[in-house]
């Protein structure tokens, strides 16, 4: 087979009959990437009784969805999910296959990509279709998954390729790749696959119990974010971000520093490697801007930069800088909007 | 009955201090531009299999592989508690990608014959969470990803993990192998008197050529030796390994050039502060 027609995969994630909204934002990027190659966008959809949530993957700009539906998929665990995606690539060949960098999806994939020996590049920031000539054999290979991510250092972006290992895999985060509009009655193909591994598989896991956590931030929802990195300084100052942000009916969010310095908690991280973020107004407080941290904020719509080193590079993507101790600016700031009574 | 556990550590360049050499111009790290540290997710797996030993007794083995200099995080391992440790060091490994290192790994786990495996979840160079998962598929494993909590019980582990959504209680057949996170527990303190005598422990490469074999011995009869594996002796398939064996690229490396859209500076001041709320408030961006 000719394996630059196979088609653009997307893992669709769903729990508990539940599609997870990283799968229809992945069908976004997925739609661009198979126009571009001119071939089919297909998602993956494992479990049982879960046929019904293929109107919402047509919806959401798939063409076509491989369905397998067995009672041995109702719960995700590692061995019966990683078989049957093996054995689906195994047969339709896929030249892409991306999934979300969920708990759920950074099991599956690397599994998948260790049984077939392919690559796989997580926590992409940005997916496109480029050409590539390796340095050493002057071969070169026409329209490769081109897998973006920022790397080690933070002021770089590195590109990376699987130009033999086929199918390309990746994985992004959630919140990275943007969900196209439902097409309301758009629909597509749903092709069926008994998975044969499923029949003699003994599941070596037994799940006994499952507690499911309410929730208690959503920064992915929430028009104002105050967020603080390193440069907050301290546990006792980050109150003053909740106070602001109390004030704005906003959330708090930090970066990976304040996480691991244990300004906030590991559910408020934004960033590559935490959640990435929208909101209408963003206000960075103590935050350098490392590369990792602006891919998970820049696309806010309004960013005001407060930092007491003037040469920080949050101010490049900020549309508005104070120049400032924290100490000093978010009190005012805090009485400020106190006063105009929001 | 005791548990055979071995756990797969990493020395890890220190991301919280990065400086303006960190990275080579290949786009590879330029490791010796940073502190090295015992990667702080493998610490708490270290601390999981130490407790599967407090308990049910057996052994634990770290094995490591990187460079020479890597035997200070087993040498640190060996204060803390682990019975034995091994360094997997090839200059044939190098540039290896995560599909690369977990055959390596794997093959080194292989030798060992574990009930339990324990990788951290993730290092803090990469954050990718891929080897521990690939080594297990390697190895046939049963994979228990993000574990926070572990019992073991008639042959089987019960454990608790973390999916994100809340957590899940699962039985697992052994051999297993858990990806653990620092709900685990923090690695114990030194003991000071295995402080004092493994921080003598060497591999052999790190040794001085010429009386290396008679040093070597030395340290075995003392029960200071750090085992030493080159692929040949994990009986490594070559093509497997290193760039041969590594299906991702490193296309290019690009400098991030920010920029934003306007920007207007605000001094610290109650006046401009108090400005800077009302335009936001005026172009409704709150209120």
């Amino acid at each position: 087979m000719d394996r630059s027609k196979g088609e653009v995969w997307i893992f669709a994630e769903q729990e508990d009959g539940v599609l997870s909204d990283v799968a229809l934002e992945l069908l976004g990027k997925g739609r661009e990437l198979a126009d571009k190659l001119g071939v089919p966008l297909a998602a993956v959809l494992l479990g049982s009784g879960v046929e019904g949530l293929a109107a919402k993957l047509f919806e959401y700009g798939a063409d076509k969805v491989h369905l397998v539906d067995d009672p041995k998929l109702a719960h995700y665990q590692n061995l019966s999910y990683r078989e049957t995606m093996i054995e689906l690539i195994r047969e339709v060949q896929p030249q892409i296959c991306v999934y979300g960098a969920t708990f759920l999806g950074r099991d599956l994939a690397p599994s998948v990509a260790s049984a077939l020996r392919c690559g796989l590049t997580a926590d992409c920031t940005e997916l496109t279709i480029g050409d590539y000539t390796d340095p050493a054999t002057k071969e070169e290979f026409k329209n490769l998954l081109m897998q973006c991510r920022p790397a080690f250092g933070g002021n770089i972006i590195a590109t990376i390729v699987n130009p033999r290992n086929w199918p390309q895999m990746a994985t992004a985060r959630e919140g990275v790749m943007k969900m196209l509009d439902p097409a309301p009655g758009r629909t597509g193909e749903i092709v069926r696959h008994a998975a044969k591994c499923l029949e003699t598989l003994e599941l070596p896991v037994e799940v006994l119990e499952v507690v499911r956590a309410a929730k208690s931030v959503n920064l992915k929802g929430a028009r104002v974010i105050v967020a603080g990195g390193a440069g907050v300084g301290s546990k006792e100052n980050f109150k003053l971000l909740h106070e602001l942000a109390e004030a704005l009916g906003g959330t708090v969010g930090g970066t990976r520093a304040a996480v691991d310095l244990g300004y906030c908690e590991h559910e408020r991280q934004i960033g590559q490697t935490g959640v990435t973020v929208r909101p209408a107004l963003y206000i960075a407080c103590g935050i350098s801007g490392a590369v990792q941290h602006l891919a998970g904020m820049q696309e806010s719509q309004k960013i005001i930069a407060i930092n007491t080193d003037k040469e920080a590079p949050i101010f490049a993507v900020a549309h508005y800088g104070i120049v400032g101790d924290l100490a000093a600016v978010l009190p005012k700031m805090i009485k400020a909007v106190k006063a105009k009574a929001l | 009955m005791g548990y055979n556990c071995v756990v797969c550590i990493k020395q890890v360049p220190d991301t919280g201090k990065v400086t303006g050499d960190a990275m080579k111009a290949d786009g590879t790290i330029n490791r010796a531009a940073l502190p090295a540290i015992f990667n702080p997710e493998d610490q708490n797996a270290l601390e999981a299999a130490l407790k599967v030993r407090d308990q049910h007794g057996g052994t634990v083995t770290v094995i490591t592989m990187g460079l020479p200099s890597a035997c200070a995080i087993l040498r640190e391992a060996l204060m803390c508690g682990a019975d034995k440790a091994y360094l997997v060091t090839d200059r044939r490994a190098a540039a290896s990608d995560t599909l690369a290192t977990s055959y390596i790994l794997a093959q080194a786990v292989k030798m060992l014959k574990p009930d339990l495996v324990f990788c951290g979840r993730q290092a803090i160079d990469g954050d990718t969470a891929q080897t521990g998962p690939q080594i297990a598929e390697k190895l046939g494993a049963t994979l228990v990803t993000y574990l926070e909590g572990l019992e073991i019980k008639d042959g089987y582990a019960y454990a608790t993990r973390n999916i994100g959504t809340g957590t899940e209680k699962v039985k697992a057949k052994l051999p297993a192998l858990f990806t653990v996170m620092e709900k685990c527990g923090e690695l114990r303190p030194f003991e000071v008197r295995r402080a004092m005598k493994y921080k003598k422990a060497r591999a052999p490469m790190e040794l001085s050529k010429e009386t290396a074999e008679a040093d070597y011995a030395a340290l075995k009869a003392k029960g200071l030796d750090i085992g030493q594996w080159s692929l040949d002796d994990i009986a490594c398939d070559l093509t497997r390994c290193g760039k041969a064996g590594s299906p991702t690229l490193v296309n290019k490396i690009v400098n991030v050039v920010l920029s934003g859209g306007e920007f207007q500076e605000y001094q610290p001041t109650d006046e401009d502060v108090g400005r800077l709320v009302g335009s936001l408030i005026a172009d409704h961006t709150i209120g």
